[in-house]
């Protein structure tokens, strides 16, 4: 069994209209490598489910998002997702805007195969009426209460970055926080990891193992991307690279930001784009955030 | 004894830090410089009792300095990733301080976007975790710059986080999970303690007068009968903010940095 493929075969897997879903939370560790080859891609029309960092703002930018499904999109130390809110504001996204928590239970019931899950958060608030799709129900016991029925978030496909994994599909997040990557994987008929590291084959402690936080029975695919987390971070390897997330940001300022950052760091292969970034040593010192 | 000189945030830390006392083992989110230190003085003083984190994944039993740490090494005690702060949320023993944009007078909460949702004139965030927070645990506000655009006339622009405008809730919803706290703004306390959940004036920052606050808040306040002047830093209080926060950050927070105790006409609208 060898699950190892490039990043353009697994992108090869996407068709217009699909649903698709990130790992991470943010700026943290984002399937960055793989993000920047669906922007190489033709592929459109994509819903994007996200605990939103710039792979929100960038697809946006690129116009391959028909629907974003997400709770936020920031990129923590520049709080607003400069490409996020622009197409926000200009009315071109379709939202639906949900509670984090209610997205976690979106993700949770699509990975227990449930149509819902039910949930208080967003009861009395606009998630409702903005989202008329979401409808409550009431309690068949003796409460009788009335709740949210978060529909279950079910996706085609989804992406996540780990810190190692082998061919076999087994991974590893080392990281401090290991976010909602394992509600992602299972939410999603395919889920294609990229990783820091790909070894032939895991071989761990107990203690080690215990970073694995979903089973190699879920992921379709393993991608080789060191550094791939760039410019989001990857824990406790490398941290966001605030240098480049500014140049991003600043870019959605000027008409011609967008086509200027793709031109420098999208219309390249992964190695330019580390030396672009100051090459890989730079990259991998970059301090982790202090929060 | 003399009166320590003190800022403004220092003032407003204090009376942050007052929001988590007698709250029992909640976990204490104080969301923002001044809400951390808030919470973090409460917990080094009157509230030891709190749960809190290293603001990433992590409990302490001791705050943790704000900003870059240098040889300060955090002592853990237990472990709280953003999966477990759900838990923490949907389970109700927890209270947080955010700093929403839009205020109103129901204490519903606004932090996605200002003007039409469809094409907003402004988009931040997102909602969040508000819409959970709000409904499943106390909640309580910060505020920077005390204004109509915070404080508002009408409904805030997206409802994000629950509040007590009763058309929002059907009898079928339990309401009774939800809490609004205190309101700690930069010309005073605030709760939503009155009749029917009305806002109320609980204390006023030196210098700052009643009609002031009404003036800058977009639905009318009643005044708390024990409406007094906001507390004063203690010396002891001012020495653990200036642990807690080494490098001053507290005195990037608020618009030129205001002293504590300002004559009327130095309070900054």
């Amino acid at each position: 069994m060898n699950k190892q493929m490039t990043s353009a075969q697994v992108v090869a897997e996407l068709r217009d209209g699909m649903t698709i879903g990130f790992g991470g939370w943010g700026p943290r560790r984002k399937p960055m490598a793989i993000v920047r080859e669906i922007l190489r891609s033709d592929v459109k029309d994509l819903t994007v489910v996200a605990y939103g960092g710039p792979e929100v703002g960038m697809l946006a930018a690129a116009g391959k998002i028909r629907k974003l499904i997400f709770g936020f999109a920031t990129l923590d130390a520049i709080p607003l997702e400069p490409y996020f809110r622009k197409a926000r504001q200009a009315g071109t996204l379709d939202v639906m805007e949900l509670d984090e928590g209610l997205f976690q239970w979106g993700l949770k019931a699509a990975g227990m195969r449930v149509p819902f899950l039910p949930a208080r958060a967003g009861l009395a608030t606009d998630v409702l009426t903005h989202n008329p799709e979401l409808k409550t129900i009431r309690s068949p016991y003796d409460d009788g209460e009335e709740l949210l029925a978060m529909p279950a978030l079910n996706l085609d496909v989804a992406f996540v970055h780990v810190n190692r994994a082998d061919r076999l599909g087994n991974t590893l997040v080392t990281g401090h926080d290991v976010y909602f990557d394992q509600h992602v994987a299972r939410a999603a008929d395919k889920c294609f990891v990229s990783a820091e590291v790909v070894e032939e084959k895991l071989e761990l402690t107990k203690a080690t193992a215990r970073f694995n936080t979903f089973e190699r029975s879920l992921v379709t695919g393993v991608v080789e991307a060191p550094l791939g987390a760039h410019p989001t971070s990857c824990g406790p390897e490398y941290g966001w690279d605030m240098t480049h997330l500014k140049e991003y940001s600043d870019g959605a300022r000027e008409d011609s930001g967008w086509a200027t950052y793709v031109e420098k760091y999208v219309r390249c292969n992964e190695d330019e784009y580390r030396e672009r970034n100051g090459g890989a040593e730079k990259i991998s010192a970059l301090p982790l955030p202090i929060f | 004894m003399a009166t320590p000189d003190f800022s403004l945030a220092e003032l407003m830390i204090v009376a942050a830090s007052e929001a988590w006392r007698d709250n029992g083992e909640v976990l204490a989110s104080g969301l923002g410089i001044i809400p951390r230190l808030g919470a973090s003085l409460a917990k080094v003083t009157h509230s030891p009792e709190l749960l809190m984190t290293d603001s990433e994944a992590f409990l302490v039993e001791e705050p943790i300095p704000v900003g870059p740490r240098g040889n300060y090494e955090p002592k853990y005690s237990g472990y709280m990733p953003f999966e477990r702060v759900f838990d923490c949320v949907w389970h109700g023993r927890r209270h947080a301080m955010v700093g929403p944009t839009q205020i109103d007078r129901w204490a519903q909460s606004n932090l996605s976007v200002v003007g039409d949702y469809s094409k907003p004139k402004v988009a931040m965030l997102g909602v969040r975790g508000l819409p959970g927070n709000s409904i499943n645990h106390l909640n309580s506000f910060f505020v920077p710059m005390h204004s109509k655009r915070v404080f508002v006339e009408g409904e805030v622009d997206m409802v994000s986080g629950v509040g007590f405008k009763p058309e929002r809730w059907s009898d079928l919803m339990r309401r009774d999970f939800m809490g609004i706290g205190v309101t700690v703004t930069n010309l005073c306390v605030m709760d939503f303690a009155g009749l029917d959940n009305a806002a109320r004036v609980v204390s006023l920052h030196p210098g700052v007068s009643f009609e002031m606050v009404q003036e800058n808040t977009g639905f009318p306040l009643l005044k708390a009968e024990e409406l007094g002047e906001t507390p004063h830093p203690t010396a002891e209080q001012l020495d653990i903010i200036a642990r807690l926060d080494p490098h001053n950050l507290r005195s990037k927070q608020l618009k030129g940095d205001p002293r504590g105790i300002r004559k009327p006409e130095e309070v900054e609208l």
